[in-house]
């Protein structure tokens, strides 16, 4: 139990849409990360299938039943807020125990759900305290237990860790795996932070502007992004792109030239490709490594920032910005000159609309014409 | 004392930098021992001449606390007598009773010898006095007087007006900072609007729609056209603003209805502001005097301000009784300006308005 | 508003959940009806729901009464029930406008109406002027590095709270022929006065009385004002070696002009307004030498042996028109400063 199905759901504030035509199917235990930058109608996806806003327009299913006109409170979800919403005149057991009172259940069983969601979270100590009286993280558990003594068909998840600081936050991240391990029931997880949607989700939906850019697993976002978007949000530090154009091709070979005239043999597979097209190359900072080969192109270095374990390079390469993650220390100066290697690397082509042509494997690479 | 006003008038900061008196701290001073004269005298003046007899206060010069002059029972004469200290022609002093006076002679007796008149100038016998509270100023009017009704209805008026203020006034503020709804600006505007709109200028109308359903004469139509203020509306919205929304999807999702949001999670987490409004609530409508004036025209029902200002405007005034029953009108105030005057300065400040 | 902090919060708490029981039973009790009246109406609808009870009362003793006083004001007779009134058209007010010279008060025909307008006028130029001074001066005092400043400002709030029955007795009682100020004065060598049965000085001391009941309050706002203005400013002036009188008309009025604004008109405001206190204190008199507009409206329409509520709702409506103007005007202000701070 926990399907959740939307289709062409639109959602408006007035004359404004913030949701064009959601199409998703959830399953049923699945951990699904909506993620994308702030104002891209994510957190408002995520209240509309809770209930809190109304849809406007397409369906809303939960397990089968059509859900588009039934109030937050009957759709059977649990929410946490980003704020943890607790109630600050309650004790955490009142908080805890508050929506099984509405729902008029008997008193031990409120008692016993209460006492297992504490034994679960670690929170006994602090029952009879008020939120007030409790540090963030003890508040994001609370918060986490008002869900859970719901038994939800599936929890909806608002930013949930970006009040905790950073160490907190990657050990908490890793309790709410464990959570959903145990639980097993579907959640639906918002967040702005790529990191947390690569390390928690089953599955990612990317979001811009309203719209759904891509849903697929972790890998499939980082290997195969559907477009130029989804290839710079996902993947830290962001994906290098370069301008350049496919000079002329055979079937299984391209020859791609960059702006500074380097070019490269690439395989295209099955992508449409024109002679003479405009496309933009993709390189992850983490995929360049530094080539001997001085016909290799040339950049010329600015900042650099040890790391200790690694080194990330900033610099220009034909009157571009380009960034790379190289491995250990380097012993690189601002205005040094280096060759890095495009060979090697795995590139993503995307057209002149920003939509991804084909991605290559590196070792697929041909030699430079 | 001289500890007391030297760490008082000690300027704060003034020790380190060794500066003198600045003109502008005499000033200061000069104007906060005034005002603390001027502000507090004249009701501890009312406090403490509310507790003479109507013969003391007809007393000119005045004193400050309220003496008789002592009386005795002395042989031979109806009703008891002053005493005086006579200072005697020959020196020394004696206590005896006056009899009567003739021009500037007084005849007195001595109680224990009440035989023999002595013959003394006015100019040299003085009462002898002794401090006493007339608390019969402040039992008389409540025996023999409705003052108990009064102040009954006073309080029955202040209760209930402050009990449906609140609870009026709060929701219609939980309606106008949580809801979404068409209509919503053009019920703010009417509200700001009719902020200043004064009883005076709606009395007449007021007063013939109060006859026409039949709550003249009724402590009812002092009490309903008060309780829908537009500033209790205006505060506990302001406030409600600072609650944040998502604790209200919080109790959506769990399933609390409307009702429940409003007095389970709203109402509580107002309280500061329903404490703020029950205070200037409480001292309004205790001091509320016109409208009830007009309103109620039957002597069981007046409050005790229309009863006070009604027996004071009386030909025949009797100032003991009115100074004492002053008193008991002030006391809620003076309570209230005790212990909850940081909130009501912090609620004006906050608002703005009275 | 800061919340409430109790001193033993326990044993608060106790007493407050006894006391709460019936309350929470009575709630819990009408739960259930607005439950099915929330599934009817939807969640918008019980927005209507919690406005109405105050809309409805508001509607019935506010709004309604400000509609019908215009009908009023052209009906005439001595009935209240308004169907019981003859419409007389606008007889009302020209008989309040009929004069045989409009800068003497005598020469018209309802006197007692420009004798009442012309003390309130006079009123409001004194009363405010000077309270508005004061309240200023005791801003800046209050404001200055006291020990005990909310001691000092509750000194001067506390006439605010009194009730202006109580306010004017207590004059009554400190200004009549023996009272406490005369013999101040007698013992000073000064000579007494009859302040409230002489013309001059019944008016001066409805004034001054007026001003000790209301000056706290507007002190108040102003000091709030005052502190509002950042510390900063203060130190950046003094590090320029500015002058004292300086920095009060180059730092102090500007940044508090909003402020002085808003006081002003709401002092002006209440000013028009003048009745309860000074009611009690002198009754208007001696003659109609203290009587204002408000007193002048009430005996007309409910006191006076010839009442005639049209006409009383005729001055109303004057008077009420003053009054929007100077809350337009306030409400102007107000939005000028807010859009101030946003920019």
């Amino acid at each position: 139990m926990g399907q959740i199905k939307l289709t062409n759901v639109k959602k408006s504030f007035g004359a404004v849409d913030v949701l064009h035509d959601i199409n998703l199917h959830i399953d049923d235990g699945e951990l699904v990360v909506f993620v994308g930058p702030s104002g891209c109608g994510k957190s408002t996806l995520l209240r509309v299938i809770a209930g809190l806003e109304k849809v406007t327009g397409g369906s809303l299913e939960i397990d089968g039943r059509r859900v588009n006109d039934v109030t937050a409170a009957e759709r059977g979800l649990a929410m946490v807020f980003q704020s943890y919403a607790l109630y600050p005149h309650m004790t955490v057991r009142q908080n805890l125990a508050f929506g099984l009172e509405n729902s008029k259940m008997p008193k031990a069983e409120i008692a016993e759900r209460v006492g297992e969601a504490a034994r679960m979270l670690e929170i006994e100590p602090y029952m009879d305290r008020r939120p007030g009286q409790l540090s963030g993280g003890q508040r994001q558990r609370v918060a986490i237990g008002r869900a859970i003594v719901r038994r939800p068909v599936a929890f909806l998840l608002d930013e949930p860790l970006s009040n905790l600081d950073a160490e907190l936050r990657v050990s908490t991240r890793a309790e709410l795996a464990a959570l959903h391990a145990r639980l097993s029931s579907t959640m639906i997880y918002v967040t702005h932070d790529q990191v947390e949607a690569m390390t928690l989700a089953d599955r990612i939906v990317v979001m811009r502007a309203g719209r759904i850019e891509q849903v697929g697993t972790p890998l499939e976002l980082y290997n195969m992004p559907a477009n130029r978007f989804v290839a710079g949000f996902i993947g830290a530090p962001h994906m290098n792109f370069l301008r350049g154009d496919i000079v002329e091709h055979t079937p299984g070979t391209a020859i791609l030239s960059l702006a500074g005239g380097y070019r490269i043999a690439v395989d295209p597979g099955t992508a449409p490709v024109t002679d003479g097209q405009k496309v933009t190359v993709g390189v992850r900072p983490q995929h360049l490594t530094v080539s001997r080969d001085t016909a290799s192109p040339k950049v010329r270095l600015g900042l650099v920032e040890a790391l200790g374990a690694e080194t990330v390079v900033h610099g220009e390469i034909y009157g571009e910005r380009l960034m790379a993650v190289l491995p250990g220390q380097q012993g690189y100066r601002p205005g040094d000159e280096i060759h890095l290697d495009l060979q090697a690397a795995p590139l993503h082509v995307f057209d002149e609309q920003d939509l991804r042509l084909f991605s290559t494997a590196g070792a697929k690479a041909k030699a430079p014409v | 004392m001289g500890a007391a006003a030297r760490f008082i008038f000690r300027r704060r900061g003034s020790n380190g930098r060794g500066k003198g008196w600045h003109w502008t701290d005499i000033v200061t001073w000069v104007w906060l021992v005034c005002g603390l004269l001027i502000m507090f005298g004249p009701a501890v003046w009312l406090g403490f001449s509310s507790f003479k007899t109507p013969a003391a206060l007809a007393e000119f010069p005045p004193t400050i606390l309220p003496y008789v002059t002592q009386e005795v029972r002395v042989e031979g004469y109806d009703k008891p007598l002053a005493l005086y200290e006579a200072t005697l022609e020959g020196g020394g002093t004696r206590v005896l009773a006056e009899v009567r006076r003739i021009g500037i002679v007084s005849q007195m007796v001595d109680p224990n010898a009440p035989g023999e008149i002595i013959k003394v100038n006015i100019a040299d016998r003085a009462p002898v006095r002794t401090m006493s509270f007339a608390t019969e100023n402040y039992t008389q009017p409540f025996v023999q007087f409705d003052f108990v009704q009064y102040l009954w209805n006073s309080v029955f008026v202040t209760v209930m007006a402050t009990l449906i203020t609140l609870v009026v006034n709060s929701m219609a503020a939980f309606a106008l900072s949580k809801y979404e709804f068409r209509g919503r600006s053009v019920a703010m505007l009417i509200i700001l609007a009719t902020l200043m709109v004064p009883l005076s200028v709606i009395m007449v109308p007021l007063y013939s729609i109060i006859s026409t359903i039949g709550l003249f004469n009724n402590l009812w139509g002092v009490i309903l056209p008060t309780v829908a203020t537009p500033t209790g509306v205006f505060i506990l919205r302001q406030y409600m603003l600072t609650i944040p929304d998502e604790l209200i999807d919080a109790a959506r999702m769990d399933k609390a209805s409307e009702w429940q949001i409003y007095w389970r999670i709203v109402l509580p987490l107002a309280a500061p502001a329903l404490a703020v409004l029950a205070i200037f609530s409480v001292v309004w409508r205790w001091n509320d005097f016109l409208w009830p004036l007009i309103v109620l025209s039957r002597r069981e029902l007046y409050t005790l301000q229309v009863g006070l200002s009604i027996y004071a405007g009386e030909l025949n005034v009797q100032w003991h009784f009115i100074l004492a029953m002053t008193v008991v009108t002030m006391i809620p105030v003076v309570l209230v300006f005790i212990f909850l005057q940081r909130f009501i300065t912090t609620g004006i400040a906050g608002a703005g308005l009275k | 508003m800061t919340p409430i902090a109790s001193s033993s919060p326990a044993s608060n708490r106790r007493l407050g959940s006894i006391l709460f029981v019936p309350v929470q039973f009575v709630m819990t009790l009408i739960d259930a009806p607005l439950r099915a009246l929330q599934k009817l109406t939807g969640i918008s609808g019980m927005a209507m729901f919690f406005l109405a009870p105050n809309m409805l009362i508001f509607g019935i003793f506010v709004l309604l009464p400000l509609a019908i006083n215009f009908v009023y004001s052209m009906t005439g007779g001595t009935a209240f029930f308004l169907a019981d009134r003859t419409f007389i058209g606008f007889d009302q007010y020209s008989r309040l406008f009929e004069c045989g010279n409009y800068l003497d008060p005598l020469s018209c025909q309802e006197d007692a109406f420009w004798t009442a307008v012309g003390n309130t006028a006079w009123f409001v130029v004194l009363q405010v002027t000077l309270m508005i001074l004061m309240a200023l001066g005791t801003a800046l005092i209050l404001n200055r590095d006291l020990r005990a400043r909310s001691f000092w400002r509750a000194v001067f709030f506390f006439p605010v709270l009194l009730s202006p029955v109580v306010v004017g007795l207590i004059w009554k009682w400190i200004l009549q022929r023996q009272g406490l100020l005369n013999f101040a004065l007698f013992e000073m060598g000064l000579e007494p006065h009859n302040w409230l049965t002489d013309r001059t000085w019944a008016f001066a001391a409805a004034v001054a009385v007026s001003i000790w009941a209301h000056m706290g309050f507007y002190a108040l706002i102003l000091l709030a004002g005052l502190q509002a203005i950042p510390k900063d400013l203060y130190e950046a002036a003094e590090m320029d070696g500015t002058k004292a009188a300086r920095v009060f008309w180059r730092i102090t009025l500007p940044l508090l002009a909003p402020n002085l604004l808003v006081v002003v008109v709401l002092a002006l405001i209440k000013a028009v307004q003048v009745f309860d206190e000074v009611y009690v204190l002198t009754g208007g008199g001696p003659g109609t030498s203290t009587m204002f507009l408000t007193q002048y409206i009430y005996e007309t329409g409910f006191a006076s042996q010839l009442r005639n509520p049209g006409l009383a709702a005729a001055a109303s409506i004057l008077m009420g028109l003053v009054l929007v103007v100077l809350t337009l005007f306030q409400l102007g202000i107000g939005r000028r400063t807010e859009g101030k701070r946003k920019r």
